[in-house]
C-alpha cells in the first residue's frame, strides 16, 4: 500500500521506546499520523525545532508517539497553547494535532479566533465523528441519525462543516482529505505545513472500535473502503448513492490566501514601535 | 525571609496604581510575554503590557477568553520565556483547569488575580478579598501552588519580580493576589532600579541520553528542556514518570506528586514572606492581608496610643501559609484577629493553625472595606479583656 514512499522510514519519526501505541486495531488515527510524519519526513522539518502540541482525545495522544518536543495539553485548549508556543519561539515548526470534539466542541472558540488571527501554526483534526476516548458519546461532526451512547435514538442534531467553518474565520490554508488515501492525505498536510499562515486540515478519519461497531459499519477493513467509495473527492461524488456522512463534504486544498501572518504582523509593528518611541 | 527593604536609597518617586507598579514590576523581572483578556479591576495590567512589551522585546496578546490567555501563557512557558497573565474572579475562574496543568507539569508562569466582590459576576469595581481559598485549592486534584498577597503599590512592584524568580526557581504557577483598592487607588512609589540578575529556570543540560524530564537532585526541582535544544521531550497533564511519559505506576504517581509538596518545602526559606508590628509583647494579635492589613496597622498604633498591646501579623506570602511565623508572632497574644474581605477564609487557616479558642474574625462583604476604627475598636475590647 506504502510501496511509494522508498525512502521513508517511519520508525526515525517515532518514539519506538513508546511501542505498542494505544490505538484500537484498524483505527484511523494511525494512518493520519503516518501521513503527517512522512509529510514531516519529505519536508525535511528538523525534529529538534518541530513542536507537537496535541489536546485531550485519542487524536490528542499521538503526541506522544512523536519524535519532536510534544506537549499534550488539556482538552480543547491545544491551539491556545499553540499559539503562546509559536509567538514566542518563531523558529519552531508548530504542528497542532486535534479530535473533533477537542477542536470543535469544547475548543471551537479558540478554532475560530486561531483562524482569525492567521497565525503559523498546521493544525490537524481527525474527525472520526466521535468522542472515541471517552467511549464513543456524540460528537459535533456525527452525522444525523447515526447511533452513540448519548443519541441511543439515532442523532437529531446537526453536524459541523469545519472546513466552511475554518474558511469562513478566515483560515489562510484549509484542506481536506480522507485516511483512505495517505499519499494524498500527505500531500495535503505538506501543502498546509508550507503554508505561511494559519493552516487548517481536517482528515476525515475512522473510530472503528466505538463508532463503527455501534453502527454496524463492518470491519475496520470495509470502513476504510467505505471510505474509497463513499467519501467523495468531488470529482468522484456523482457517482456517490448514499453518501455516509450526512453533509456532503468535498476534499483537496478547499482555502489558500495570503492574508498576513500573524506573528510577523506583530514583530513589525513592534520593530516600528521600538525605533519610534521610547 | 522576614521583609527588609534593601532597595537603593532614594529612586525618583512616580504616582503608580498597584496595576501599573505591577506591569512595570513584570518588565523588571524579565518577563517578555503576556496573555490576557480584559476584566475590571486588572485590565490597567494588561493595558500597560500592551505598550511595554513590544518595546522590551517582547510579545502582548489578548486572547478570546480566559482560558485561552492561561493556555497561551503556559505555551509560552513552555517555549522557554517568562509569562504573565492578569485577570480578576470570573477570569480566574476559568483558568484553573489550566493553572493545575502548570502545577502538574511544572511549567513557571504568574498569575495575577485583583480579587473584587463576587460570587459570579458580583461587584467589578468593588474590593473583596474572597479569593484566598480559590487561590489555592481552585483547581481540582491535589497540587501545591505559591500565592503572594502584596499590600500596597509598591509592594506589588516588589513582589511582581519576586513571583517570577519563585516561579522559574520553584517551577511552579506562582499567583498574585491583591484587592481592587491597592490595585486601583495610585500611590507615590519609589521603584527601586531593577534587578540586575534574574532568577531562571535550571536548564536541561548534559546528553539527551541520560538526561529524565523529572528527574532531580536534592533540592527536588528538575531541569527543564527548552525546545530546539535537542532533548524533544514530552510534556502532559497526565501523571508522569521521571521520563516524562504517562504512567499509573503507583510508586511512580507517588513520587512524582508528592514531589511537587516536598519542591516548595525545600525553598520555604525563599518562599515565606511576612511582617510582623509590635507582635513582641501583643496581648491581641490581629492577622490580615492586603487592604484590611492596611487599616489593621492603623489601627495597631490607635490601640497602642490607648496603652493596649496590639500588633499585626501580615503574610505577604499566603501560600504555603507562613505557619512558624505566625506562631512565633502569637507567642504572648491571648487573642487573634482576622478581619478580611470574606466570610472567614483567612480565618480558617489560622483557626486550622492555632486552635480556634482564642482567634474571631471581622467580616465584611458588602463591597466597603473595613476601616481602622472598626478593628481599633473589637482589638483594644479584646485586650482589655486579656
Ligand atoms: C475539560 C474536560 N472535559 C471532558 C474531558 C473528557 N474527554 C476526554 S477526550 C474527550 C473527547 C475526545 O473526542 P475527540 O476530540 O473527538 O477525540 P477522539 O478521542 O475521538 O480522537 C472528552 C470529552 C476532559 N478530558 N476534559
Ligand atoms: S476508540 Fe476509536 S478513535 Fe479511539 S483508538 Fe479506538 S478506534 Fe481509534
Ligand atoms: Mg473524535
Amino acid at each position: 500500500m506504502f510501496t511509494d514512499a522508498p525512502n521513508f522510514d517511519i520508525r526515525n519519526y517515532l518514539r519506538m521506546e513508546m511501542m505498542p501505541h494505544f490505538l484500537c486495531p484498524g483505527c484511523g488515527h494511525g494512518m493520519a499520523l503516518r501521513a503527517l510524519l512522512w509529510a514531516l519526513h519529505e519536508l525535511d522539518i528538523d525534529k529538534d525545532k518541530l513542536a507537537v502540541v496535541s489536546g485531550i482525545g485519542c487524536a490528542g495522544r499521538l503526541s506522544a508517539y512523536i519524535d519532536a518536543n510534544t506537549f499534550h495539553t488539556t482538552h480543547g485548549r491545544p491551539l491556545a497553547y499553540a499559539t503562546g508556543l509559536a509567538l514566542a519561539r518563531p523558529d519552531l515548526h508548530v504542528v497542532v494535532i486535534s479530535g473533533d470534539g477537542d477542536c470543535l466542541a469544547i475548543g471551537g472558540n479558540h478554532l475560530i479566533h486561531a483562524c482569525r488571527r492567521n497565525l503559523k501554526l498546521t493544525c490537524l483534526m481527525l474527525n472520526n465523528e466521535i468522542y472515541g476516548m471517552t467511549g464513543g458519546q456524540v460528537s459535533p461532526t456525527t452525522s444525523e441519525t447515526r447511533l452513540t451512547t448519548t443519541t441511543p435514538l439515532g442523532n437529531t442534531e446537526p453536524n459541523f462543516d469545519a472546513c466552511a467553518l475554518a474558511t469562513a474565520a478566515g483560515a489562510g490554508f484549509v484542506g481536506r482529505e480522507v485516511t483512505r488515501h495517505v499519499p494524498k492525505l500527505k500531500e495535503l498536510i505538506k501543502a498546509g505545513l508550507q503554508h505561511p499562515g494559519f493552516a487548517f486540515v481536517e482528515v476525515l478519519s475512522d473510530c472503528t472500535e466505538v463508532y463503527g461497531r455501534k453502527n454496524d459499519m463492518g470491519s475496520s477493513a470495509e470502513m476504510v473502503m467505505r471510505q474509497k467509495s463513499e467519501m467523495r473527492p468531488s470529482v468522484y461524488r456523482d457517482s456517490v448513492d448514499t453518501p455516509f456522512r450526512s453533509t456532503d463534504l468535498p476534499t483537496g486544498i478547499l482555502t489558500r490566501n495570503d492574508r498576513p501572518e500573524y506573528g510577523a504582523s506583530l514583530r513589525r509593528a513592534a520593530a516600528l514601535a521600538s525605533k519610534g518611541a521610547h | 525571609m522576614n521583609v527588609v527593604d534593601t532597595r537603593r536609597a532614594k529612586p525618583a518617586a512616580k504616582l503608580l496604581s498597584g496595576n501599573a507598579a505591577c506591569a512595570a514590576g513584570a518588565i523588571a523581572a524579565g518577563c517578555k510575554f503576556f496573555a490576557g483578556y480584559p476584566i475590571t479591576p486588572s485590565s490597567e495590567i494588561a493595558e500597560r503590557l500592551a505598550t511595554l512589551l513590544p518595546r522590551n522585546n517582547g510579545v502582548f496578546v489578548q486572547m478570546e477568553d480566559e482560558i485561552a490567555a492561561m493556555a497561551a501563557v503556559i505555551g509560552a512557558s513552555m517555549g522557554g520565556v517568562k509569562a504573565l497573565t492578569a485577570t480578576s474572579g470570573p477570569g480566574f475562574s476559568l483558568k484553573q483547569e489550566n493553572i493545575g496543568y502548570a502545577a502538574g507539569a511544572e511549567i513557571p508562569c504568574v498569575i495575577v488575580n485583583v480579587m473584587r466582590g463576587g460570587p459570579s459576576t458580583g461587584m467589578p469595581t468593588r474590593p473583596s478579598q474572597a479569593d484566598i481559598m480559590q487561590s489555592r485549592y481552585g483547581s481540582h486534584g491535589d497540587y501545591p501552588i505559591i500565592v503572594l498577597a502584596p499590600a500596597s503599590a509598591r509592594e506589588i512592584y516588589d513582589e511582581t519580580i519576586r513571583a517570577f524568580d519563585l516561579a522559574e526557581i520553584c517551577r511552579s504557577p506562582v499567583v498574585l493576589l491583591y484587592d481592587q483598592v491597592i490595585a486601583q487607588s495610585s500611590e507615590t512609589v519609589a521603584l527601586g532600579a531593577a534587578p540586575a540578575a534574574h532568577a531562571e529556570r535550571k536548564r536541561a543540560s548534559g546528553p539527551r541520553e541520560t538526561y529524565k524530564p523529572f528527574a532531580v537532585g536534592a533540592d527536588g526541582i528538575p531541569a527543564m528542556a527548552r525546545p530546539g535544544d535537542g532533548y524533544r521531550t514530552h510534556t502532559t497533564g497526565l501523571t508522569h514518570g521521571e521520563d516524562g511519559f504517562p504512567t499509573q505506576n503507583p510508586e511512580a504517581v507517588d513520587r512524582n506528586l508528592s514531589r511537587l509538596f516536598t519542591k516548595l518545602d525545600h525553598h520555604r526559606e525563599l518562599i515565606d514572606s511576612w511582617e510582623t508590628v509590635r507582635c513582641d509583647d501583643a496581648d491581641v494579635v490581629i492577622v490580615a492581608i492586603g487592604i484590611s492589613a492596611r487599616a489593621a496597622k492603623r489601627a495597631v498604633e490607635l490601640c497602642r496610643a490607648e496603652g493596649k498591646r496590639v500588633g499585626l501579623f501580615r503574610p505577604i506570602t499566603l501560600w504555603p501559609f507562613p505557619e512558624a511565623a505566625l506562631r512565633e508572632a502569637v507567642k504572648t497574644a491571648r487573642a487573634v484577629l482576622v478581619p478580611e474581605l470574606n466570610l472567614g477564609q483567612l480565618r480558617h487557616e489560622v483557626e486550622r493553625l492555632l486552635g480556634r479558642d482564642r482567634v474571631e474574625g471581622i467580616n465584611l462583604i458588602n463591597g466597603e472595606p473595613i476601616g481602622p476604627a472598626q478593628i481599633a475598636a473589637r482589638a483594644s475590647q479584646l485586650a482589655s479583656e486579656a
